[in-house]
Order: C-alpha cells, then structure tokens, then sequence
C-alpha cells in the first residue's frame, strides 16, 4: 500500500484539502486550528469547517462520536473548505469509517494503528479490521503506531499523567503534517509556551510530541512525498483567521462603536449561533450588555427594550427560535424601533438538523408572522463577511427604524477564513433618529421624508413623553386608530418604508459574465461553492456564464430585473426546497426560473454543480 | 445612579395623558390609576425618567392613560422589555402593568425569571380572578369551581397564589393591597418606587363585569377591618375594628388571639419584620386566608443585577487592554501579508 521514495524537492501544489478526525476528546478542532493558523501565516488563502457530534461526551470510539476539522488551504483563492480531501488524519477505527468516503482515490491517510483494537473495531462495527483486509488498496495508507511512539518521546518528562500523554498524541500526527505540508513549526510551539504559561512540562511535552512526529515523518521515509503550496497573491494587508460567528460579533462592536450607542444584546443559547453570544459577553470593557434571557421571546422582548430605551439592540438565534421571535418581530416592526435578528440558520424543520447547516429559514424571515408585517431582510455569504453584514443590519435597522433580520447559516458561521481586518475607522457612517428638541407639531411617528422612518424620542428626554404599542396607531398623531383608510394608509407605509431601503444597498452585482446564456444565482451562505464551480467552468472556456450573488434579499437591489434580462437561461440554486426562487416568480413574472436545490444538511459540492450548470449550457 | 437633576414639582394632573380611559365605570382600575398619578409627584422623579411597559389584557391599557414614556406591548412578555428598558438607561423608573393571567399564565415563565434576578424595577398585577378583556374565562388565580364562560360547570383547575409564588422564585419585595383602598395603595408605590430590587404589588382588583364581588369578603368597607391585616414593618401584627386581634406563632403555624383573652396581652403579638432575609414567616402571612394579610409583607434589601453587571464591568474594564473596537480587531493572531 505504501510506495517510498527518497525526496528531493518537496512537489509544489496549488490547492490541498486536509481532514482530522477522531475522538471528540482527541483534540482534533485545536489540531486543525493549528494547521490552519500556520498556513495562514505562510500566506496561503483558506477556508475552514469544524465537523463535531451534538453530543458532548459521546462514549470513546463510538460512530457518532467522531470530531471533525477540515481545512482547504491554496496558492490560488480558496472560497469553500473543499468537498473531498487529499490528506485524512484518522485516530481511530470509528474516525476512518464515517470519513473514508471523503478521501480522493489514491490519495493519503494517516492512522494510528495503537488504536485499531478489536474493541475499537466493533465499536466502529468494522468485521474485520480494514488495515488488513484490502479494503483500503485504492489509497496511500500511512500506519503509524502514534500512540506507543508519543509514549516513547515523553517517557523522560516528569509529571504527566498517563491521560495528558495519551491526550498529545494529536500533536504528533500534527508533526507528519507539517514536515509533508513543509510547514514551519514554530508558531505551534510559541502557542503552546502562550497555552501553558507557567506549567513548563506541558509545554515541553507538546513540543516534543510535534518534533517527534515531524521528524518520524522526515527521517523515515513512510510518507510517499512532501509537498509545499506557496503563498496565494492577497490583498496586502493586515490579516487574521476568522469564523463567522465571531466576525458576526465584531461587525455588531463596530457598528455601535460607529453610531455611538451602546450595544444591548438578548439571547437565548442555541446551536448554532450561541458563538455570538459567547462572544459578545467578552466585551464589556466596549459597555457591551449581553443578557442571557430564560427563553427566546425574552431574548428578543428585552432587546425590544433596549431600542426603546435609545440602545443599538440585537438578539441572536437559530430556527426553532426565529419561530418563538415572530410575535415580538411583528411588535417591533409595528412600533417602528431598531432591532437586529440574527437567524444562524440550521437544518428544519422543528428540532431538525442542529448542526448541519441549511437555507430553508427565508420564508420564515420573510413571512413569519400575522399580519402585513414586513422587515428587511439581509443574508452574509462567507465567514468574514458577516463582520459586514452584521454591521450593515445595525446600519439599515438604526438609518431606517425597523427590525432587520439577518441571515446567516452554520456553515459559514463555523467556518473561518482570512479576513482582511478592517478598521471601524473605515466603516460607512451610521446616521439615526434620535430626537431630543421639540418641534411643533412633533410626533412619535413623524418621519423622515427620504427614508419614512419615524423619529426616535427616548426615554429620559423632556418633553418627549409618548406611548407606542402593538395597537395600530394614526399616521399623524400615533394614537391608537382603528379607523379603516388608517390602517390601510399605514400598511401601505410600513411597507413602502421597507422599500425604500433600496436607496440606501448597493446594485447587485455579476461575475464572470455581465451577460450570455446562463445566469447563476444564489443567496447567502453558498457563495463559496457558488462562486467557485462558476469559476471554475469558466476556467474551462464557458465564458456565457455569469453569476449573481444575493445579500440584500428584502427589499432586493434596484438594478435586479435589469441583470435578469441579459441572460437566456436562469438557474436558483439554494440549500432548500426552492424558497428564493418562488419569491424571484412572483416579483418577476416575465422571466422563467430554474432550480437547484440541496436538503441534506450539507453544502452544494463543486462537481454535482458543474456537472448541472454544464447541462443547461 | 440616581439623577442629579433637580426634580421637578408635579401633581398628579401632570401625569394625566390625553386618552379617554376606556375601563367599564366602577372598575377598580381607575384606583389603580389615580393611585399612581398621586404617587408619582411624591416619589421624586421626572416625568421623562418614567416608563411604564404593559402585556396585553384590561390591566395593560394603563400605559396609555399616563402621560410617561410608555409600550404597550404583546401578552405576557412586559417582563423581558421593561428589564432591556431598565438595563439600557438604569436611571429610569420603570413600572409593568400587567393581570393575572398576561404575568401569570402566558406570562408565567417571565414572570418568575423577573424577580429571581432584581432588576430595580417595579410590577403592578391587577389581580381580578378572572380574563376581562376576552370577557370572561377563568384565569390562572380562578378558585375551583368558578364558573366562567370557559367553565360553566365550573372551573377545576387548582389556583396560583401570587404572593406564593413570587416569594417561591425569590421576590425580595411583595406587597398585596385591596382595588378599594387608595390611600395605602399610594403609600405602597412610594415605597416600591424607593425599594432597590424588583417590588411586586399585588392588587385584588374587583372585575364589576366578569367576577363582581370576589373579593368582597374581605375587602368590603363593612368587614376589610376584621377580615384584612394590613401589615407595617416594626408593628406589631395587630388587627380588627376594635384592635383586639393579633396573630401568634403556634407551633409551625399562624394563630389568630384575641389580646386580653386567655392571658394574651399586646407583647405576645409577632412584630412584623419585612426587611429579614428569612422568608419563612413572609410565606406563612402571604398563605393565611384570616386575616388576610395587605400592606408590604415582604421588603428583603439584597444587590440588584445591575449593581452586580456594573460591579463586573467596572473590573473588566479596568483589567482591559481594549479601549476601542479596532484594539480587539488587530489584538493576538494576526499576520501580514505583502
């Protein structure tokens, strides 16, 4: 199964796709988050996602207890973390069943074969064991006894227990990594003198398990070949790896930060988005208030409040609680306050999916509540752009006076990627409503003539005293009204208000091709994938392509009709059963929509989309 | 942080919105009402500084009586935006108005989660027994047997207690006081006004639609004496028309006497303490059904959550290296590329 070779130059590659796997307690997303920085500091583009089970200590060894972290990382632009892997690192039986499937046909696996136990077997419910059977000829199987060999390197460092030994084991098949990646390991290592700060034989211990791996790897000889990806051409600039979630949190620090308030968040934990949460609560040297509520509806009522009160306020959530929130999002949206919801969007329906990602919560932004109740409604499309997004939301919610729900989806959220830092310095200014001098005439629901968004009197302002309510209100004086023009008069406001944001996003744009035979389209969270099958079927000479990429899905761009026109075929894609594409039917009747549709939980992969988009060409 | 901006002087016409009150006449909501614009101008606050947040149900059209800030807001849910109002701008006085049945059934998981944390603010439960607005079914304080348009062979599921209940999820402040009796009424939102931490006021509201008269035994001009003990904090608990009842602990529990009677004399009488941490007496007075106890049974000073969050914030950002956004932005990993 293995052929050696002595190496010479380690062979150059544009792209690679590695695969850790193992235990939930094999410390396998702290390997890959290793692998990624490192190469990232080698200037290479990336993108990242961490795979883990819902259960938190599932038994050792079990299927459903596999832990996960693929990265893709290249010397060209890297928009999706790869749908088949080059390299699969799998530290035990249960890790290379579920993920053997991913692995490229004649391309490399690592093992630990300490852990290829008859136990362990039937635990992964192999009948006999697979390093024996044959069943693994169509690949380069490296053996390694990975578990013995960590033991043998730390058994002259003092005060380690028999578990942290075993535990540094994911540092040795780190070692392999780096020599056959040609990576340099000394930012692992200052990581670890950061890590373990003032216990130095931990510190010692990891060291010496990653030199032990990379030097097995290099003086042996067991690995077929090494190989290098040189740094992709990026923007110059300062940068930094980051997931979604997190660039999420930063776009709502920026953002309050810019329109000097003070940022209120009201959450309640759930997959996945409890990240932003997470990581908000860190900031209250910012006067971030974070408020972890009893439920959802207490989560999105107390940011409710805080709007009221004259706070950039925001609640963050996933599906099943997007669904607790409508009621409050139609009081929000009636009494006019500023409010940014955040939907991580998740598999559905009801509990479905929590840990897969999907798209199938954009009817639910765009319709789920009682009544004429719209909201505008934005959608990030890669990890370091929800930093954008999430201020954006902050931008339209406070410049327009009305909820705006954000969506983002668990693969972008847990994914990461280079993000170029950017300034708050450079963001674009937040302008709001707030009143504090009385005019004549004035009104809680006098508006802006431009925007139709209403003025913003707080409380702890004299003479400004109002009440505002669910109860629908006259267009004048915002008292309570159920006379009948009124309240017609006021759902053609509310929904004109809405529109109206139109001046205020940018046109959307095309890629690739500004016109020609096929148009792609998509929303949100799969532009990655997107964006690089069109990319690539471009490469190949389809040059009557193009691509177009939706963030602003209510109201959408201005220019949207006039990019439909200029192609003769129209494909949707989406991670849903179709929900983008009927909203594109019914506001664009003369045009015929195709579909592309995916609901497993998972990503679109790149040849099951060149292999369609190659069809209607 | 209180204002230091002088307060102004006001009555109670300067709290007094332009809305017509549309409560059916004789309800005893309209005490509730006057009660509050009566306090308001003893409680030293300005009028901007006062924001009053409702659910849905008769009880939470009071926001639009006032002449306050104010959001009438959706059923059950005042909770979690009065304590993002209070936790946004913690200078501002802020009051729920809320029923039995919008703070105690749609509303009951608010509810409990509101004063186990002790936001400084204050609730005011009109407590009818019954649902009003949707003109009558039973509500989660009906008494089995009730009959209502929602149980017309009568009502058999088992009430809440509100006083019980609040003091199980660990109200520091509860007060119970008749729809009947706005002098006191008054002098309790003063004082819950001026109580650090989350003060909830029950009021036994008489609903002269749907439930008239149900609480008319013990809260009628001819009996409320006899039958109600209103309770200070430092008196003794001493009751009646001719100040002759009080109340005893007997074993494990509350024993009517009658002073002069059976060798009892005026210094056997339990003295009410409302302020102890303990709150096994104040779960004894909240459950006794004679007398029935009014008044502040319960006023336990313990740190709010904002004392405990400005606390935390203080330190981290005494501790923080962050000053601005961009600190955090370009802190840690970060690497160039050329």
């Amino acid at each position: 199964m293995i052929t050696t070779k002595t190496i010479l130059q380690p062979e150059v590659l544009e792209a690679v796709v590695v695969r850790f796997v193992g235990d939930s307690g094999d410390g396998m997303q702290l390997t890959g988050t290793q692998f990624t920085d490192t190469s990232a500091m080698f200037g290479n583009d990336i993108a990242t996602f961490p795979n883990y089970p819902s259960e938190i200590r599932a038994p050792q060894g079990s299927l459903y207890g596999v832990s996960g972290f693929q990265v893709h990382i290249g010397s060209v632009e890297i928009s999706t973390p790869g749908d088949n892997v080059d390299l699969l690192v799998a530290m035990n039986p249960a890790a290379l069943k579920t993920n053997l499937y991913s692995v490229k046909p004649g391309h490399t696996i690592i093992v630990d074969t300490d852990s290829f136990t008859k136990k362990n077997l039937d635990k992964a419910e192999y009948k006999t064991n697979p390093l024996e059977d044959g069943s693994l000829e169509n690949y380069r199987v490296i053996q390694v006894d990975m578990t013995t060999m960590t033991k043998e390197a730390l058994k002259d460092v003092e005060g380690l227990d028999n578990k942290s030994i075993t535990r540094s084991k994911n540092m040795f098949s780190l070692g392999m990594v780096y020599w056959m990646y040609n990576r340099p390991k000394d930012y692992t290592i200052d990581f670890f003198n950061k890590k373990f700060k003032g216990e130095q034989h931990l510190v010692e211990a990891n060291t010496k398990v990653l030199n032990a791996g990379y030097y097995f790897a290099e003086t042996l000889e067991l690995i077929p070949n090494a190989y290098t990806i040189s740094p992709a051409k990026m923007i110059p600039g300062k940068y930094r790896i980051i997931g979604g979630n997190t660039a999420t949190a930063w776009g709502l620090l920026a953002a309050a930060e810019k329109s000097g308030l003070e940022l209120f968040l009201g959450s309640y934990p759930i997959t996945p988005a409890t990240d932003i949460l997470h990581e908000l609560v860190k900031h209250k040297h910012f006067g971030v208030k974070a408020f972890q509520a009893e439920d959802e509806i207490a989560g999105i009522t107390s940011a409710i409040g805080a709007a009221f009160a004259g706070d950039l306020a925001v609640t963050t959530t996933s599906g099943p609680g997007l669904a607790l929130k409508g009621e409050a999002i139609g009081l929000a949206m009636m009494v006019e306050l500023p409010l940014v919801i955040i939907n991580v969007q998740r598999g559905g329906p009801s509990t479905g999916l929590p840990t897969k990602t999907e798209q199938s919560d954009l009817m639910q932004a765009m319709y789920g509540r009682n009544g004429e109740s719209p909201v505008i409604v934005i959608a990030a499309s890669t990890p370091a752009n929800c930093f954008n997004f999430a201020y954006e939301a902050a931008r339209l919610a406070l410049e327009h006076m009305t909820p705006v729900i954000l969506l983002t989806d668990g693969y972008i959220a847990n994914g990461s990627a280079p993000w170029k830092i950017k300034s708050t310095a450079d963001m674009p200014e937040i302008k709001n409503h707030k009143v504090t001098e009385i005019k004549e005439n004035w009104s809680p629901y006098g508006r802006d003539e431009k925007t139709l968004a209403r003025n913003w009197p707080v409380p702890g302002t004299p003479g400004m005293e109002h009440r505002i309510g669910g109860l629908e209100k006259d267009s004048v004086t915002g008292n309570i009204s159920y006379e009948p023009n009124n309240h017609e008069k006021m759902t053609h406001i509310r929904a004109e208000k809405v529109r109206l944001v139109q001046n205020n996003i940018p046109d959307l744009k095309t890629e690739f091709a500004d016109s020609g035979d096929l148009l792609v389209i998509g929303w949100g969270g799969t532009y990655g994938s997107l964006h690089s099958a069109v990319k690539q079927i471009s490469d190949q000479g389809y040059k009557n392509i193009g691509f177009a990429h939706f963030n602003y899905i209510n109201p959408m761009p201005k220019n949207t009709e006039e990019i439909l026109s200029k192609f003769k075929k129209i494909i949707v894609c989406e991670l849903n059963a179709g929900q983008f594409v009927s909203i594109l039917k019914t506001r664009f009747t003369k045009f015929e929509f195709s579909q592309h549709n995916k609901i497993q939980g998972l990503p679109f992969s790149n040849d099951e989309l060149i292999q369609h988009f190659k069809q209607l060409v | 942080m209180e204002t230091t901006t002088a307060v102004k002087k006001y009555t109670f016409k300067d709290f007094t919105s332009d809305q017509e009150v549309r409560w059916c006449p004789g309800c005893d909501d309209y005490v509730i009402l006057r009660s509050m614009q009566k306090a308001l101008p003893e409680m030293g606050v300005n009028k901007e500084d006062v924001v009053f947040i409702s659910g849905i149900g008769c009880s939470s059209r009071f926001p639009y009586y006032m002449s306050t800030y104010g959001m009438h807001t959706i059923h059950g849910r005042a909770p979690g935006i009065a304590s993002g109002v209070k936790l946004a701008n913690p200078n501002l006085s802020v009051w729920i108005m809320t029923g039995d049945g919008d703070s105690m059934a749609i509303g009951g998981n608010h509810f409990i989660h509101l004063l186990r944390r002790n936001i400084d603010l204050n609730m005011v439960i009109f407590n009818n027994e019954i649902y009003g607005l949707t003109k009558g079914q039973f509500s989660p304080t009906s008494i089995i047997g009730q009959k209502t348009k929602s149980s017309p062979h009568g009502n058999t599921q088992p009430p809440f207690s509100p006083g019980e209940l609040a003091l199980g999820a660990n109200a520091r402040f509860f007060a119970r006081i008749g729809g009947n009796n706005p002098k006191d009424m008054t002098q309790i939102f003063i004082d819950a006004h001026k109580f650090k931490g989350t003060s909830l006021i029950e009021v036994l509201q008489n609903c002269v639609i749907f439930n008239d008269g149900c609480f008319d035994e013990v809260t009628d001009k001819a009996v409320k004496e006899d039958m109600q003990i209103f309770l200070e904090h430092g008196k003794p608990m001493i009751f009646g028309k001719n100040n002759d009842k009080g109340l005893v602990l007997n074993k494990l529990k509350l024993e009517v006497v009658t002073i002069g009677e059976n060798g009892i004399t005026q210094e056997d009488i339990l003295v009410h303490d409302a302020k102890e941490e303990d709150k096994t007496l104040h779960q004894m007075l909240v459950r006794l059904d004679y007398p029935l106890a009014t008044g502040i049974i319960r006023s336990f000073n313990d740190v709010t959550l904002e004392e405990r969050e400005d606390a935390l914030t203080a330190q981290v950002k005494s501790n923080s290296k962050f000053k601005k956004a961009d600190d955090l932005f370009f802190s840690g990993e970060t690497y160039e590329v050329k």
